[in-house]
């Protein structure tokens, strides 16, 4: 019998709409009580003015694995979650070969036990190969544990087959991921276009080859009486369309990334690849809109879209580099500096979005601290000043535009099916 | 050698080290204004240059187009430097002409070809760059597909670097020696209206010509068909017109830009014909011009599609003219960085003497 007492701790779970000071006990990895609960003789964690909450769930990371070892391991892409105050991911089937297989899915798993840091989800992908041609075989993958499923990196191109992925993974009561971009629009674009685009001499992609496809998306998931989830959305125009799409009744979800909260396309002036990601940073305008869409609902979930690529690939010439950033070390202290800091939202609706939402969407037992619940918990210090610091990354890879920006909040302890695993407050054995 | 022929040289060579001083010619009007000392140790693009440094450049480029004229093309303001050509594109003429800008300097070449070179083997820019540097190159003068390969060069290397062109971004010496050539032959460019021809969105040679010329007080005009055009033009300090007929008559300088083949039959342009008919400066059109008017291209000329032979071969084109001033323009260039990175490890050094 293993037992954990949290003592203290401003308990905040909105799946249960609980906002009180309170104790959480933990036995055997599964939340036993919530409340006032006696601490005699218990391991206790102090949690007077922290927060604690239901485990942070991302579900967009890519762990690279397998294929691309030297960027993210299962292994090393969990321990950044776990740093970084995740006790779920749900990770993108962009690997080499890709996950379009119950095999892959199943490997994805067996990974993620021997690496025993966070619970890993498999995305599998839409169709095979990621080539937006045949379905994958959803129903095999749905057997060995996928939760959803996405072409990320590529949309579905032809609304033909996006319209039979829809429908089929609907039968499974699977989401449909979608990383909406016109492909023929959005040609070999590698920042926003637009003024500056044109004054750096880059390629852009336009907001409409990311609207347009959502727009087609909408109307393919309600021909289909589907589940869609939207990738991260990038434009004022998206929201728009979301927005409408909701007020319509469509059972439409989406989510926006931390960068595309907090960083414009005025990035790209030094040149600098850690500035290229796709779908691309916009501008000041687009922020607005995505916080206002945060605000009101229309944006559902926070993901990171933690994508590692190697140094020497990332100092590469800006057209040639890969696209990408990671941030699943410091993404919660990001989200807390675009949404909290500047009062678009308060702490209940940010974990909302970053436990119960995703986890509905994912059809996932986690995300509460219900009685009986699986013990993923976090703990947040929500006025930690730190410093942003990559090379202390559990992350295997460095290619991050925040390295030593401040941050004002941090998971200071994350228990994983009631293990801790991380720990940077005191804990006092009870025996 | 006669003893005169040299005697001749050395008081032009001397003129040329002293610099800015030395370079004084009609063009040079601000006798009076502060001495202005040129602090860049690379030259990146024009959009950041300022009046004083465009003037300084092109004044510097008067005294060594006097160079070329002469019977020994040779002054020592480069010896014993190392300038490497990375060329990571194909280009014949302005290599060349960074070539013999330097080995007029007296500067030791050094020829790459990124083809023949590592970087196909997976080597990084930087690598590459480390490892020249380490060879002891003093200047890098740079050609690359990739917007910003410049700039990420000059930050990771002390040479300086030199822009020949990247990606679609600019192509600084090209700007100057069209800038240089209007100068030449009209003395101020305020005013002035130039119209730049063609396919805008993929040119470098357009967006420093409009950089440069804008800073000078010359009023720019883009002409070409709308799929040609860049996101955010109405941004630049431009007039857009799709209409090259409605505009010709009043244009001082029509600046006809290569069109590359393999747009033709693209989405962007149904057929040579339709190019020619509507944005080439034909025979036809040309009527309609100021008698006057400079013609320009910065080459290599596709005849009968951007421009017609009778025109390219006329009396108004400056497109050789262009090609000799390229050189004066890049020696220019070459002599200012290298100066500019001199002065600043002589002011580092002496600061580690204190």
């Amino acid at each position: 019998m293993i037992e954990l007492l949290i003592k203290n701790g401003h308990i905040v779970d909105p799946a249960n709409n609980i906002d009180m000071v309170g104790d959480v006990l933990v036995r055997d990895g599964v939340i036993r009580e919530l409340g006032k609960v006696n601490g005699d003789g218990r391991d206790v964690i102090d949690a007077s003015n922290l927060l604690v909450v239901p485990g942070l769930i991302d579900m967009h990371v890519h762990l690279r694995e397998p294929g691309d070892e030297e960027e993210e391991t299962i292994a090393s892409g969990s321990a950044a979650a776990v740093a970084g105050g995740f006790t779920s991911v749900a990770c993108m089937p962009n690997t080499e070969p890709t996950i379009d297989n119950e095999a892959t899915v199943d490997f994805v798993y067996r990974r993620a036990d021997r690496a025993d840091k966070a619970n890993v989800f498999a995305v599998g992908a839409i169709t095979k190969g990621r080539q937006g041609k045949e379905l994958a075989e959803m129903g095999q993958m749905v057997r060995g544990g996928a939760v959803a499923f996405s072409d990320d990196g590529e949309g579905v191109q032809s609304a033909s087959v996006m319209l039979h992925a829809l429908k089929y993974a609907g039968m499974f009561d699977k989401v449909i991921m979608q990383h909406c971009q016109d492909n023929a629009l959005a040609g070999d674009g590698c920042m926003n276009s637009g003024y500056l685009a044109t004054v750096l001499g880059l390629p852009g992609i336009a907001p409409l080859a990311e609207e347009l496809m959502l727009y087609r998306d909408v109307q393919l998931a309600k021909q289909a009486s589907a589940r869609l989830h939207v990738q991260h959305i990038t434009t004022a125009g998206s929201v728009e369309i979301l927005r409408q799409a909701k007020r319509q009744g469509s059972k439409v979800t989406a989510e926006v990334a931390p960068h595309h909260l907090l960083l414009t396309e005025e990035g790209c002036r030094s040149y600098d690849p850690n500035y290229k990601m796709n779908p691309p940073l916009r501008t000041q305008k687009d922020i607005e809109a995505l916080r206002q869409g945060v605000a009101d609902g229309t944006i559902d979930c926070l993901a990171s879209d933690h994508a590692p690529h190697l140094r020497s690939e990332k100092e590469l010439e800006f057209l040639h580099a890969p696209f990408g950033i990671i941030s699943l070390d410091c993404a919660l202290g990001l989200y807390v500096k675009a949404l909290i800091e500047t009062q678009t939202i308060d702490w209940p609706r940010l974990i909302e979005m970053m436990t119960i939402n995703p986890a509905e969407i994912l059809r996932i037992d986690r995300g509460t601290l219900s009685v009986g619940a699986r013990a993923d918990i976090t703990i947040i210090d929500p006025h930690h000043s730190w410093r942003v610091c990559v090379d202390e990354f559990k992350s295997k890879s460095r290619n991050c535009p925040y390295d030593g920006w401040e941050l004002g909040a941090r998971a200071v302890c994350t228990i994983v099916n009631g293990v801790v695993q991380l720990q940077l407050i005191p804990h006092k054995c009870g025996s | 050698m006669s003893q005169k022929a040299v005697e001749k040289i050395d008081p032009g060579v001397a003129k040329i080290e002293a610099g800015p001083q030395g370079t004084e010619t009609k063009h040079s009007r601000r006798k009076s204004e502060p001495k202005f000392t040129w602090r860049r140790k690379h030259l990146l693009g024009l959009q950041d240059l300022s009046r004083e440094e465009l003037f300084h450049i092109l004044d510097t480029a008067v005294g060594f187009e006097e160079i070329s004229r002469r019977s020994i093309k040779k002054a020592p303001a480069l010896r014993g430097k190392v300038m490497v050509n990375l060329f990571f594109e194909d280009s014949t003429r302005t290599r060349n002409s960074f070539t013999l800008a330097a080995s007029r300097l007296s500067a030791d070449v050094l020829e790459f070809t990124a083809k023949a070179s590592s970087v196909s083997k997976g080597e990084t820019l930087r690598d590459t760059a480390r490892n020249l540097e380490a060879m002891g190159i003093d200047i890098v003068v740079i050609r690359h597909s990739s917007g910003g390969a410049p700039h990420l060069l000059s930050q990771c290397i002390d040479a300086c670097v030199v822009n020949a062109g990247d990606g679609f971004h600019e192509h600084p010496t090209q700007g100057l020696l069209d800038i240089f050539t209007i100068r030449q032959l009209r003395g101020d460019l305020k005013g002035l209206k130039v119209a730049i021809v063609g396919d805008i969105t993929h040119s470098r040679v357009a967006r420093s010509n409009i950089w440069g010329l804008h800073t000078l007080g010359a009023e720019v005009f883009l002409v070409g068909p709308a799929t040609l055009m860049p996101s955010g033009v109405n941004q630049l300090p431009v007039t857009v017109c799709h209409d090259f007929d409605e505009i010709i008559g009043q244009m001082d300088v029509l600046n006809m830009l290569r069109i590359q083949f393999e747009r033709i039959g693209s989405p962007v342009l149904p057929s040579v014909r339709e190019y020619s008919r509507l944005f080439g400066l034909t025979v036809d059109r040309m009527k309609r011009a100021k008698k006057d008017v400079i013609v320009m291209h910065p080459g290599p000329i596709n005849r009968g599609l951007e421009i017609d032979s009778e025109i390219a071969d006329g009396p108004n084109s400056t497109i050789l003219k262009q090609v000799s001033n390229g050189l004066a323009v890049r020696m220019a260039v070459l002599f200012l960085v290298n100066r500019a990175a001199a002065e600043t490890k002589k002011s580092e050094a002496t600061v580690e003497m204190i």
